[in-house]
């Protein structure tokens, strides 16, 4: 029984804040202990990371969703049919600290759907398409550029040039920038495609869901 | 654990209807075969041919009398039962009804499954009548939901959907029953509720992280337990209070895992966070060692992040890889079920942490910041006194719900919780108007056992319409509104941070809910001085049938101790004047 008569008293007794015993250690944003006197939050890094999923309707609302509600922040999308019937793969490019990557893909191992997810470390081959549309009005020089970036002119007529460009995402910003000076009219361009470089797997997967 | 070892349902052949001719049969033989015993709902259009399935089942059915009544009285009988509630509701606002409860079961990971009517395949996405997209709207909110598709799967859709609430990490789940697959032919039985083979779940952690652990824990010299829902969603109380013991090491519990340790015993510290006594905050600030199991560290116990558990070495057991080091740096983590890796601890800690000198300080802290409200000659009646009293005319497995707000912090922090599955409330969403239907949902599944209700004048009124249910299925169950006249929570707050500024936290008028109760059906009580609180208390908890007591107490009343949002649990204000 804790009921006190005849006190008058708002709240409770105790010794106040600034005469408690108070802990040495502090914290980050993330949670994890770090030295009191510096600062410490993670930097941001960009990956990729790969999941490959049973292709169900409504799968890929429920990633975007997900990414969208634990406010991750992605860079692009792209996901497309593999080679075993049913199954899809959607490649990510993130951008957060390591904290943030590691809930990144736990987080969508939770989804049903999702067989398995990982971040492509290493040097994963990985490549994106960009299509280009520009004036017409120098079709021998958007050639030219078109040629040095490894591209294909796709459509050319009196007004304007469409290109497509496709490599790593450093080749395509560069390849963009190089095409400004065409006035660039529109840019369509994919997320990512990538897989695992060498003999290694992209998706461990067992023999249930090939 | 894979789909091939999904659990055996309790009950396959015995209480089946005749043959499989429809989808609709094969819903309800799915829920017969996962051995379901109460559906909670409200009939409508779209889910009609599932009810007409029901007709000659002998699963009974509660008519509740508003879909959020449904769903908190199913999220109630499965936090009391462990088995999944479930609850059905008609296309349209009816499923979205149930949204709120289906959004706090995903907070509580409480196992819930809910059936929804949805408008013929062949007008989906066509604006019908009562048509919204309920798969899109409770994607967020649900463990996992689908939209059936064929008669043939419908029934192995809601079994899936029964096992996916029941394994591993509970949460609610969601099947959408359009009405053509519902009435179309099929012969399909669906069988046993079995997992999908994308969903696996750890049981028992890695041998090697559980060793370092047991060492840390061993060497550590302010260890502190923090034992979270996970504990009793586990039914992993009985490890926990062995360990405790044989360790001799406090614990301290969160919301939900309140009740996983008796709190009359020495070791218990009680309840920790924003509301949490001053020595469970104490403790909890300047551990070493801190072995938390089943929790999710929500911003609720952590406080501002920075400042917890600064010190500490933190052990985290979770069965969600996912919430280990999502807010809280895990430096030993030990993912698989509480039970499981609570009995590999046991096995594999030698020895134990020298605590007496620990100990003793925790003692001293439980004298320094005692728990004592002032309760002057003069003043109206004091709600904890109230919870108390109940606390006092109840047997230990008294089962306590509560809406949410001033009335559900005084039943946490007053009552002396005992026993597991006996604290009943909404944790993470913080839902007012839990309380009745919980209540509800709570008797039917656990009828032996006694049943109150604390709520709160605002929280009452926001579902007393379920007060009809109660008398029509003549439920035993006690309801105390511990009525200030107000939203205190929002009032309390507004007297720190808002300049005392009480916009649209009090009522200027109140229904008389003694009165309210009698034209229910039920019986009402109310109570204005100290005097009657035991006499009343009694006289209620007697009464056989739902009984209301309107408690009209101190409307100036508090709740401490608090810590502020994002604020540091060691600096936790006893009075006004230290926020």
């Amino acid at each position: 029984m804790s009921r006190r008569e005849n006190v008058q008293r708002r709240g409770l007794k105790g010794p106040r804040p600034e005469q408690r015993r108070r802990p040495i250690g502090r914290r980050n944003s993330q949670g994890i202990r770090i030295d009191p006197e510096v600062e410490a939050e993670p930097d941001p890094r960009r990956t990729i990371i790969s999941a490959y999923v049973e292709n169900e309707p409504g799968v890929l609302a429920k990633v975007s969703g997900l990414f969208h509600r634990r406010q991750f922040n992605i860079e692009s999308l792209s996901v497309g049919p593999t080679q075993n019937e049913g199954y899809s793969r959607i490649t990510l490019v993130v951008e957060e600290p390591d904290p943030g990557i590691d809930q990144i893909s736990k987080q969508l191992n939770k989804l049903v759907p999702v067989v398995h997810v990982r971040e492509l470390d290493g040097k994963p081959v990985a490549r994106e398409l960009v299509i280009l549309k520009v004036d017409g009005d120098e079709p021998d020089k958007v050639q030219a550029i078109t040629e040095m970036y490894d591209g294909e002119a796709l459509d050319a007529g009196p007004k304007t040039v469409t290109v497509q460009i496709t490599g790593s995402e450093e080749k395509i910003d560069d390849a963009i920038d190089a095409f400004e000076q065409f006035n660039i009219r529109e840019i369509a361009r994919t997320g990512q495609a990538a897989l695992a470089r060498g003999a290694e797997e992209t998706a461990r997967v067992d023999e249930r869901h090939t | 654990m894979s789909g091939e070892q999904a659990q055996a349902p309790t009950e396959t052949t015995e209480n089946r209807s005749s043959d499989v001719e429809t989808g609709a049969d094969a819903v309800v033989r799915a829920l017969e075969n996962a051995g379901v015993e109460y559906l909670f709902g409200i009939q409508g259009g779209a889910i009609m041919p599932v009810y007409d399935a029901l007709y000659h089942s002998e699963m009974r059915h509660v008519t509740m009398a508003h879909e959020q009544g449904a769903v908190h009285a199913a999220d109630a009988y499965g936090m009391v039962t462990g088995e999944p509630g479930v609850c059905m509701a008609t296309s349209g606002p009816g499923a979205t009804n149930l949204v709120t409860g289906i959004a706090d079961a995903n907070m509580d990971s409480d196992p819930l499954l809910a059936l929804t009517g949805q408008v013929p395949t062949d007008v989906v996405g066509n604006d019908a009548f009562q048509e919204t997209d309920t798969v899109g709207v409770t994607s967020p909110i649900t463990k996992a939901n689908a939209f059936a598709d064929d008669p043939d799967t419908v029934g192995s859709d809601v079994g899936t959907a029964f096992a996916l609430a029941k394994n591993g990490r509970q949460g609610p789940t969601l099947v959408d029953l359009p009405k053509d697959v519902t009435k179309g032919e099929t012969s399909v039985d669906p069988g046993t509720p079995t997992l999908p083979s994308t969903y696996e779940t750890p049981e028992t952690a890695d041998p090697g992280s559980v060793s370092e652990a047991a060492d840390a824990l061993v060497r550590s010299e302010r260890p502190v337990i923090l034992a979270g829902g996970g504990v009793i969603k586990a039914g992993a109380s009985d490890e926990l209070r062995s360990f405790a013991k044989e360790h001799r090491i406090p614990v301290v519990t969160t919301m939900p895992g309140t009740g996983s340790f008796p709190e009359d015993h020495e070791l218990s510290l009680e309840i920790v966070g924003m509301h949490g006594t001053g020595y469970a905050n104490m403790a909890i600030t300047v551990t070493d060692c801190l072995l938390a199991v089943g929790t999710r560290f929500d911003d609720r116990l952590t406080g501002g992040v920075e400042t917890f558990a600064p010190d500490a070495e933190v052990i985290h057991v979770d069965i969600d890889p996912a919430e280990v080091s999502k807010n809280i740096e895990a430096d030993y983590p030990l993912i698989g079920d509480a039970k499981a890796v609570l009995g590999q601890l046991t096995e594999t800690v030698s020895g134990s942490p020298s605590t007496d000198a620990w100990l003793e300080q925790c003692e001293t802290w439980k004298e320094e910041y005692p728990m004592e409200y002032a309760a002057p000659d003069d003043a109206p009646v004091k709600p904890q006194y109230v919870v108390e009293r109940f606390d006092a005319a109840t047997p230990d497995d008294t089962i306590v719900t509560t809406g949410v707000g001033q009335h559900q912090m005084w039943a946490w922090q007053y009552w002396t919780w005992t026993e597991p599955r006996t604290w009943v409330t909404s944790h993470g969403l913080g839902t007012m108007g839990y309380g009745l239907p919980a209540a509800i949902g709570a008797k039917l599944a656990a009828p032996e056992q006694d049943v109150v209700c604390f709520d709160g004048d605002g929280s009452f009124l926001m579902t007393c319409q379920e007060l009809s249910v109660a008398v029509r299925e003549d439920l035993d169950i006690t309801i105390a509104v511990l009525n200030n006249e107000a939203i205190g929570m929002v009032r309390q707050w507004q007297d720190v941070f808002f300049g005392r500024r009480h916009m649209a936290s009090e009522y200027p008028w109140i229904p008389e809910f003694d009165t309210l109760a009698e034209a229910f059906g039920a019986r009402g009580f109310r109570i204005d001085t100290d005097e009657e609180v035991d006499s009343v208390i009694e006289e209620a908890l007697a009464y056989d049938g739902p009984s209301v007591i309107d408690v009209h107490i101190d409307p100036h009343e508090k709740v401490y101790p608090m810590v502020p949002g994002g604020g540091d649990n060691g600096l936790f204000a006893l009075t006004e004047d230290q926020l």
